[in-house]
């Protein structure tokens, strides 16, 4: 009885037998690799992405086994961008850690402080592999990069968010152009509200990836101070002083109105689905659904993208990069690294990344891949077609400082607090402005405790 | 009472080795390490991790959120505790009773606990969907009666009985053995002299399984501050607005997700505390009120 009591309360076990797990299967896959390829210098290769999107993954690692002789790359699915970076921590704490991870967008700024890794631009140029970095889209480039600009990172699977609508039911309510403000947005619901009382309009799921970061760089406005945390460890959070608050007024007001509807996994059905079943008119959500959309959506659904609205009054400003890069980490041997820096080169060709996107719903990181593709005609034509709609977004301005991205430690806590406080405002129990202001207070004391853990440094 | 013992200290030290060996691995060992990082600023990668006193435990004790999930997590655990063992019993009494097909029964009764939890938490988000599942009967009878998604009260009351149900089983198992082991002559007395099945019940075999009765209550309550993780996860996330974020799940989103390591271990340390306090309340009070026979 005690044991089991003990078995289950301390959370660092899991650590341990995680770490555990972990390190005999790195054993296991290495030793199968090195089986299977007797000189070659093997290493691995750790991903988040599940499911479909993961095996086009092994599929690039397949091709790049195939495309060569000297080094052998082991991938390994993780089945989710947390539990990859998880994983990969407690591996690296028993060094036991994969060459490349590949790691999400709001993990940057806590990679970037752990300094346990190596600089891909760094890394390319020590192997004399000529890669033009300028080719990278600016949108997509500074979100992983350091403050001289120098590549931390090397961009991989990027998306931008876009407002996904459906053509048909936009025309019964007599709406011939998705809207470009808010205001006009607003006048859509109503439309559609009017025209199909008994049909979801808008299947909203709260999302700080799209309300919150993506909403303020279209706008210009930043999320915290300091320019969204690029400038220094001492940034705090402002969100709850800036247009966004009366954005999710707004949200707020239409989900009392009736005009949007909640969708979430948790109550059985996320907004996507909702909008692929034909459920609901309007959903917001990642360019990487593109390919999902087109692949479930029901038999007949009409639907198109657009960019995300912004308020009268604003000019619009480039959207940046979600998603995820791969990392290059510390303590390998300069075989392994030569090897990772072939993969990258390797997945940095245009015919590969014509191959990643053509397979998944992301968008080309590099101008080249991007204008070779339009070139191609590649997007004029479904299943592809709508998906430049991203890169507009992604381009629409040169970055500013305050559309660079976001580098603040603790990330995800902070998107915790964010969507906690939300639904609590949704659920009626305080004000949306209350609820903003609880949450960039409290994500400040997630900054402040990042600031103290790792005092004494500063941000590369 | 004469006792068994080894007289050679050495063999003794032997034979038990390997226990100590994997509960020093298991358990001491990452206590130890968690008891570590909760008085430090640990850094996610390692690479240096600063003296911090009870820096880690202030902030978490002054935090409205972290009492917030201590209520919760005592409310989950009492309600939980007290569905799944009156279930249980009721089921085990009728289970002993030997009605045609019981033994079918006993073993469609034992099942449910083989059912992982992340599994029972899907099935049970079906079950309490307000717009698809069973529950969306009752919602188109009476609008806006089940909300889980906004609504913080029903998504609880959702997990507690998602996790009474998978206890019940395991309570059952030891309500029925319980009631087996009463010597059948006592109940058969008990009948002779013209006690109904409710005054048996009560005056001789409730009595009577009040050790298991114990027993099972120190494992509920333990279990449910412990290992509601899976339900939770799969459920609600801990949501809405944290109406479900319980201790353990907590610990899992600062530590995992948020790699706020040194805060999920003095979380992990409080919670350890606070299920050890709880037993040791449990032996001293309530056990002794049991008497074993």
């Amino acid at each position: 009885m005690m044991v089991r009591r003990e078995r289950d309360t301390d959370f660092s076990m899991g650590t341990i037998m995680k770490s555990t797990f972990i390190s005999v299967f790195a054993v296991a896959a290495a030793l199968g690799g090195a089986a299977s390829a007797q000189d070659k210098i093997t290493f691995e290769y750790w991903y988040g992405l599940g499911g479909y999107l993961g095996d086009v993954v092994q599929q690039t690692c397949d091709r790049f086994n195939e495309s060569q002789n000297t080094y052998q790359i082991t991938c390994v699915g993780q089945d989710g961008y947390a539990t990859a970076v998880q994983n990969t921590i407690a591996a690296f704490r028993a060094g036991k850690h994969p060459t490349i991870v590949q790691a999400y967008d709001a993990g940057t700024a806590d990679l970037m402080m752990s300094g346990e890794f190596y600089p891909v631009q760094k890394m390319m140029a020590d192997f004399n592999i000529d890669i033009d970095w300028d080719n990278y889209f600016p949108g997509i480039s500074n979100y992983y990069a350091a403050s001289n600009g120098e590549l931390f990172s090397m961009p991989f699977n990027s998306s931008t968010p876009v407002m996904y609508y459906n053509v048909d039911d936009f025309a019964v309510a007599g709406i011939d152009t998705p809207p470009a403000t808010w205001e006009a947005f607003e006048e859509a619901l109503r439309a559609l509200e009017a025209a199909q009382p008994e049909k979801c309009n808008y299947g909203y799921a709260p999302s700080t990836w799209v309300d919150l970061e993506q909403f303020s760089m279209a706008h210009g406005i930043p999320v915290a101070s300091r320019n969204n945390g690029y400038d220094g460890l001492d940034a705090e959070y402002v969100y709850n002083t800036t247009q966004h608050v009366k954005y999710m007024e707004d949200v707020k007001r239409w989900l009392d109105e009736g005009l949007l509807e909640i969708k979430t996994s948790q109550g059985g059905i996320n907004s996507r689905d909702a909008f692929a079943q034909n459920q609901c008119s309007i959903f917001f959500g990642s360019i990487a659904s593109h390919a999902t959309v087109h692949a479930s959506a029901v038999d007949g659904l009409n639907w198109d993208v657009a960019m995300i609205p912004v308020y009268e009054g604003f000019e619009r400003t480039n959207t940046v990069v979600g998603g995820a890069s791969l990392w290059v980490l510390s303590g390998k041997t300069e075989e392994e690294y030569r090897g990772a820096a072939e993969y990258l080169k390797f997945l940095a060709t245009p015919e590969s990344e014509k191959f990643w996107v053509s397979n998944t719903g992301y968008i080309p990181v590099t101008k080249a891949a991007f204008e070779q593709l339009t070139a191609e005609g590649f997007y004029d034509n479904p299943p592809y077609k709508g998906r430049e709609v991203a890169m507009k977004s992604l381009t629409y301005t040169d970055p500013t400082p305050l559309t660079r991205g976001i580098r603040l430690g603790g990330f995800i806590q902070a998107r915790a607090e964010w969507v906690a406080e939300v639904e609590a405002a949704l659920a009626g129990q305080k004000s949306m402005k209350e609820a903003l202001d609880t949450a960039a207070a409290r994500s400040n004391d997630v900054l402040r405790k990042f600031e103290r853990t790792y005092r004494g440094k500063t941000l590369p | 009472m004469r006792r068994a013992y080894f007289k050679n200290n050495w063999i003794a030290a032997l034979v038990v080795a390997p226990q100590l060996l994997i509960i020093f691995v298991f358990f001491y060992w990452p206590t130890s390490q968690a008891l570590y990082w909760a008085f430090t600023f640990e850094q996610p990668w390692g690479g240096g991790n600063e003296w911090a006193g009870f820096e880690n435990f202030r902030a978490i004790l002054t935090d409205g959120r972290y009492w917030d999930s201590i209520k919760i997590s005592i409310i989950y655990a009492a309600g939980a505790t007290v569905l799944s063992m009156g279930m249980a019993l009721i089921l085990a009494v009728f289970a002993d009773r030997q009605l045609r097909g019981y033994k079918y029964y006993r073993i469609g009764a034992i099942w449910p606990y083989a059912v992982a939890a992340p599994a029972v938490g899907l099935a049970f988000r079906f079950i309490f969907n307000s717009s698809a599942g069973i529950m969306s009967y009752v919602n188109a009878a009476f609008p806006g009666f089940w909300d889980p998604i906004l609504n913080g009260d029903h998504a609880l009351l959702m997990v507690i009985i998602a996790g009474a149900w998978k206890q019940v089983a395991y309570n059952f198992i030891f309500f029925l053995a319980g009631l087996q082991s009463i010597p059948r002559s006592l109940i058969e007395a008990g009948a002779m002299d013209g006690a109904t099945v409710l005054r048996r019940m009560r005056d001789i075999q409730l009595p009577l399984l009040a050790p298991t009765f114990f027993f099972v209550l120190v494992i509920n309550i333990t279990d449910s501050f412990t290992d509601s993780f899976g339900i939770v996860d799969t459920m609600t996330g801990g949501g809405p607005a944290r109406a479900t974020n319980l201790m353990v799940y907590k610990i899992y989103v600062d530590g995992f997700q948020g790699l706020d390591y040194s805060g999920a271990a003095a979380q992990s340390i409080i919670l350890m505390f606070l299920v050890i306090a709880l037993t040791v309340i449990q032996f001293r009070y309530i056990e002794r009120k049991v008497h074993y026979t």
